[in-house]
């Protein structure tokens, strides 16, 4: 079947069989590996991507659905190499170990702020059940959309395009928020 | 040249990996295509235990787009026995392991058949027409029936199912008195069993291998945390020349022990690329590996102490069944006997004996995984103080106090002939309890308790040890154990004065580029930036010994160092020759060489670039600023830590919550507390699981039955609390740096303080344990039909 889909703001017009699931052809056809996969049962949200503004787990979708859709993936995200508030959030709270689920993480973040732009912790947690993390135990993950939610409310005005330098040459330090007697 | 003033180790830098993380720019071995890349599947058996009588591959060779269907009969002659390092006793039994199975089957998911095809998803579809026929044997899951009289065999060649029997005794050993005696002397004596679950590792990424046999050197790209061992074991077990294999671990995303491997799966991907002259790429499916991905823990516990009515501990006897699973994996026999050290943790135990039987069943063969032994060990010895307090008619802290070893008493020889080093168990404790606000909670639980509140508030303790930094090579020999302990690296500084560090450990989420860029940064006084880590390559990182264990730090940055100072005094030579003056006038701090009492200096960047040039070297130097060291470590390091859980159960439902954790940790110096903290975190989430949410189940024909993330529930954000971290700081005395290790730290002291919490919470209805993992149906089991 004949597929148009563009992701990440370039348009892709292809052949592709009715299986072939929307991460295969993400990963294989386009080399988008950024977004990879982590289970074969839709529970650890590792391959979560935006499809027309809303985050799908991209091994549950075939690619033929995504036609004539928009689809951003955590390649996506840095516009002009300024980072996303939600990428900086997770490098600033060292919200990554192995960082395989980061993409997924980030993407599925993004959701949430979407529909609730000032999450309280619990409302984070629930948000991400979906997606798992075997390195953090997710108190780092928790810190940082909650930090990106600051950065990225209304009222912080310009905060909300402000999206950092480009990362290299920049890893200064900070005090972790919970080094010390915790939350 | 820029001098740090700041000292880099201490500080909290974000690292550096992420950048390529948050970005997608990444390089996991599911990622790498080649060119004329052919993509392998593989058929596992369904039944735990069977003969194989036919495969018929006919017409999975005539599907779309196959290149090659391959059996154990094909590769019989050349694919050896996996290997297994650790043979633990002289007489200790072995099966043969081959990586795809010949004639029979000794556990569902073993690998019996591969496809190569074009794609992967025409390798998977000619998956389905291969035909095997399986002619079912006596299936053996329960360790207690598999060594009993008459038992049916799982490799019946082998005439038992006992792999072998390890002993430790204190009386025999020299380090403490006849246990049997002080068992019998005892005031009190209490005998607890004592269940470890079977586990799952579960990194995030899936185990994936690419093997490329075009080119002098066969290359292979496998997520594996041990890039070097991979590649020794495949020259050893294949017989291949070293020399001629080159592995690759790219980014890995996560092992915590369980890509601590030689797999099936890596062999059999070299071996078929290898008869079909192009490149292979093997990646399992979530399913795939949580049935043949090597398991973790699976033991039986039994224990029995006694004490003096007084609260000292007078004896501890170890009983243990350990569950090897199928076939002995690389270091799958030694994983129980690491526990042997453990049992007795911070106490002054005077006679300890530690018995150990490891016993074949037709599982998933077990190994490592994050703690391998020391979890077991600090579970029950940590369950089994709660359980002698409560005989004794002690708090459990106090009672723990009574026995554990002084601050001033260090360094101190333990019954099972350790030295631990040094340590602080009052100061960490004496935190812990007020971050958690030990007496209110304390008054809280005997409040609800006096109102016979529905929900019983419980408190879990966990005053633990672990030996680190894995190993002192003569140690490991007195163990049995096939290789050493030491750890490689290699400093290179460049013209530019850029800093080329090399390590032969090799991380898959743990930070080393950040961490040992600090440490060389603060060494050679250079800016943070200007030092890259190579690592995870043997042909960038030729030598070394790779990451478990909670070595890096401790054995593996420990060789960077000694590295680096080997550079400083070349490049001091080459300073003094280039400032006229001695050697020894020359103070170096900060990346300078100071003539000592002038303000005359040159920065070691400088020297790199005439150490390049070369043009007026002293006689005898080499123009290179390049060196190598390999650490040997001493003695182990052991971190240690005081754990407090507050849990609250439901009687009604027997759902547990858990409304408070703090931990606090003794890992030593601290090299970047953002990556220590963040380990911790982890740690503490995977012990937490093992307590309330994990297990691997089979069923009564030896099937899998969590076989996917529906049904072993690794936990999400939302199972979780938040955790309150914090630190003391006791410098181990036995490395240069002051450093213990952090890796496992938190998965080994939660488990036990988890379910403390909610045996302490239910304990006056009568109930003395719970199983793990401790979920409401058990919970509401263990409450309502009293005593387990
Ligand atoms: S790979 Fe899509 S949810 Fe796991
Ligand atoms: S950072 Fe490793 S799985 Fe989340």
């Amino acid at each position: 079947m004949r597929i148009s889909v563009t992701v990440d703001g370039t348009t892709y017009t292809d052949d592709v069989e009715p299986r072939l699931l929307l991460v295969h052809y993400l990963r294989e056809r386009l080399g988008k590996t950024g977004t990879v996969v982590g289970c074969d049962t839709s529970n650890c949200g590792a391959c979560t991507v935006h499809l027309d503004g809303h985050s799908v787990k991209s091994c549950s979708v075939l690619a033929v659905q995504a036609d004539g859709s928009e689809i951003t993936t955590i390649e996506g995200l840095a516009r002009d190499g300024q980072l996303h508030p939600l990428q900086e959030a997770f490098h600033d709270r060292h919200a990554l170990q192995c960082g395989f689920c980061t993409p997924g993480m980030i993407m599925q973040s993004l959701d949430l702020l979407a529909d609730n732009p000032a999450p309280d912790e619990q409302a984070v947690r629930h948000g991400l059940e979906g997606n798992l993390c075997r390195c953090t135990g997710y108190q780092n993950i928790v810190s940082a959309v909650q930090d990106a939610a600051q950065k990225m409310s209304p009222g912080a005005g310009p905060e909300v395009e402000r999206v950092g330098d480009e990362m290299s040459g920049r890893h200064q330090a900070r005090t972790p928020a919970t080094s010390s007697g915790g939350e | 040249m820029t001098s740090t003033v700041e000292p880099e180790v201490g500080r909290a830098r974000l690292r550096k990996e992420d950048a390529r993380l948050i970005t997608g720019r990444t390089r996991w071995t599911d990622n790498i295509t080649l060119p004329g890349l052919l993509h392998m599947a593989i058929l596992r058996s369904p039944v735990a235990h069977a003969r194989i009588t036919n495969i018929d591959t006919s017409e999975a060779r005539e599907s779309s787009g196959v290149l090659a269907v391959v059996t154990g009969a094909d590769l019989a002659d050349e694919q050896g026995s996996l290997p297994c390092a650790w043979p633990i006793t002289e007489d200790m039994k072995a099966p043969d392991a081959p990586s795809l199975a010949v004639d029979t089957v000794n556990f569902a998911g073993e690998a019996v058949a591969v496809v190569v095809a074009r794609s992967s998803y025409e390798a998977h579809d000619a998956l389905d027409a291969i035909d095997v026929d399986y002619e079912d044997l006596p299936v053996v899951l329960d360790m207690q029936e598999a060594i009993a009289d008459g038992a049916d065999l799982v490799h019946p060649g082998l005439g038992t199912n006992s792999s072998a029997t390890w002993i430790f005794d204190s009386g025999e050993a020299g380090s403490g008195g006849n246990v049997d005696e002080a068992l019998g002397q005892g005031e009190v004596v209490v005998e607890r069993t004592f269940r470890q679950q079977r586990l799952i590792p579960a990194f995030m990424e899936p185990r994936s291998v690419v093997v490329d046999p075009t080119g002098e050197q066969i290359t292979m790209w496998s997520a594996t945390q041990i890039p070097h061992i991979l590649r020794l074991m495949l020259a050893m077990t294949l017989g291949l020349p070293e020399h001629k294999v080159r592995v690759i671990a790219p980014d890995v995303g996560g092992g915590f022990g369980g890509k601590l491997q030689v797999t099936p799966e890596e062999v059999i991907s070299l071996l078929v690329a290898r008869k079909l002259g192009r490149p292979v790429k093997y990646t399992e499916s979530r399913s795939e590996s949580l049935q043949s991905a090597h398991h973790g823990r699976d033991q039986i516990q039994k224990l029995t102490m006694s004490a003096r009515r007084d609260g000292t501990i007078t004896g501890l006897k170890v009983d243990l069944l350990a569950d090897m699973g199928a076939y002995l994996r690389l270091v799958t026999p030694g994983v129980p006997i690491l526990g042997a050290f453990m049992f007795n943790a911070i106490y002054k135990i005077p006679a300890y004996r530690f018995t150990c039987t490891n016993v074949f069943t037709n599982k998933t063969p077990t190994d490592a995984y994050r703690g391998a032994g020391r979890p077991e060990a600090t579970f029950a010895i940590e369950r089994m103080m709660d359980e002698v307090a409560v005989e004794l008619g002690m708090e459990p802290l106090e009672l723990r106090e009574k026995n554990w070893i002084k601050h001033e008493e260090f360094p101190f020889t333990t019954v099972s002939t350790l030295t631990y080093d040094s340590g602080n168990y009052e100061a960490a404790t004496e935190k812990a309890k007020e971050l958690f606000g030990y007496d209110a909670l304390r008054a809280e639980q005997a409040e609800r308790r006096a109102q016979g509140d529905p929900v019983q508030l419980g408190i879990g303790i966990s005053t633990f040890t672990e030996m680190c930094g894995l190993a002192p090579s003569r140690v490991l020999g007195s163990l049995s154990y096939g290789a050493g302990g030491w750890e490689h690296a290699a400093v290179r500084m460049l013209p530019t004065g850029k800093v080329e560090v090399v390590t032969g450990s090799s991380p898959h989420g743990q930070g080393h580029e950040t961490a040992w860029s600090q440490i060389v940064a603060d060494q050679l006084g250079v800016p943070f930036d200007d030092v890259e880590v190579l690592h995870g390559d043997t042909q960038s990182s030729h030598k070394g010994l790779d990451t478990y264990g909670s070595r890096s730090l401790t054995v593996g940055a420990m060789a960077v160092l000694k590295a680096g100072a080997k550079v400083i005094e070349k490049a001091r030579t080459v300073a003094a020759h280039m400032m006229e003056c001695s050697p020894d006038d020359l103070e170096f701090a900060h990346g300078k060489f100071t003539v000592k009492g002038t303000d005359s200096s040159t920065g070691i960047q400088d020297v790199a670039l005439a150490v390049f040039a070369a043009h007026d070297l002293p006689d005898g130097v080499e123009p290179s600023l390049d060196s190598e060291a390999t650490f040997d470590p001493e003695n182990f390091s052991f971190p240690h830590g005081t754990h407090l859980c507050a849990a609250e159960v439901d009687t009604e439902t027997g759902a547990v919550r858990l409304r408070s954790y703090v931990s606090v940790d003794d890992v030593g110096a601290v090299v970047n507390p953002l990556i220590v903290e963040g380990q911790v975190h982890g740690g503490l989430a995977q012990g937490i699981a093992q307590a309330l949410f994990e297990e691997a189940v089979h069923d009564e024909s030896g099937t899998l039955t969590t076989g996917t993330l529906v049904d072993y529930l690794v936990p999400s954000a939302a199972d979780l609390p938040s955790f309150t971290t914090d630190r003391t700081e006791t410098r181990s005395t036995t490395n240069e740096l002051g450093v213990k290790g952090v890796g496992e730290a938190g998965t080994i002291a939660s488990t036990p303080a988890v379910v403390n919490a909610i045996v302490d919470a239910v304990r006056h209805l009568g109930v003395n344990d719970i199983e793990m993992p401790c979920t409401p149906m058990r919970v509401w089991q263990a409450i309502h039909g009293g005593a387990r």
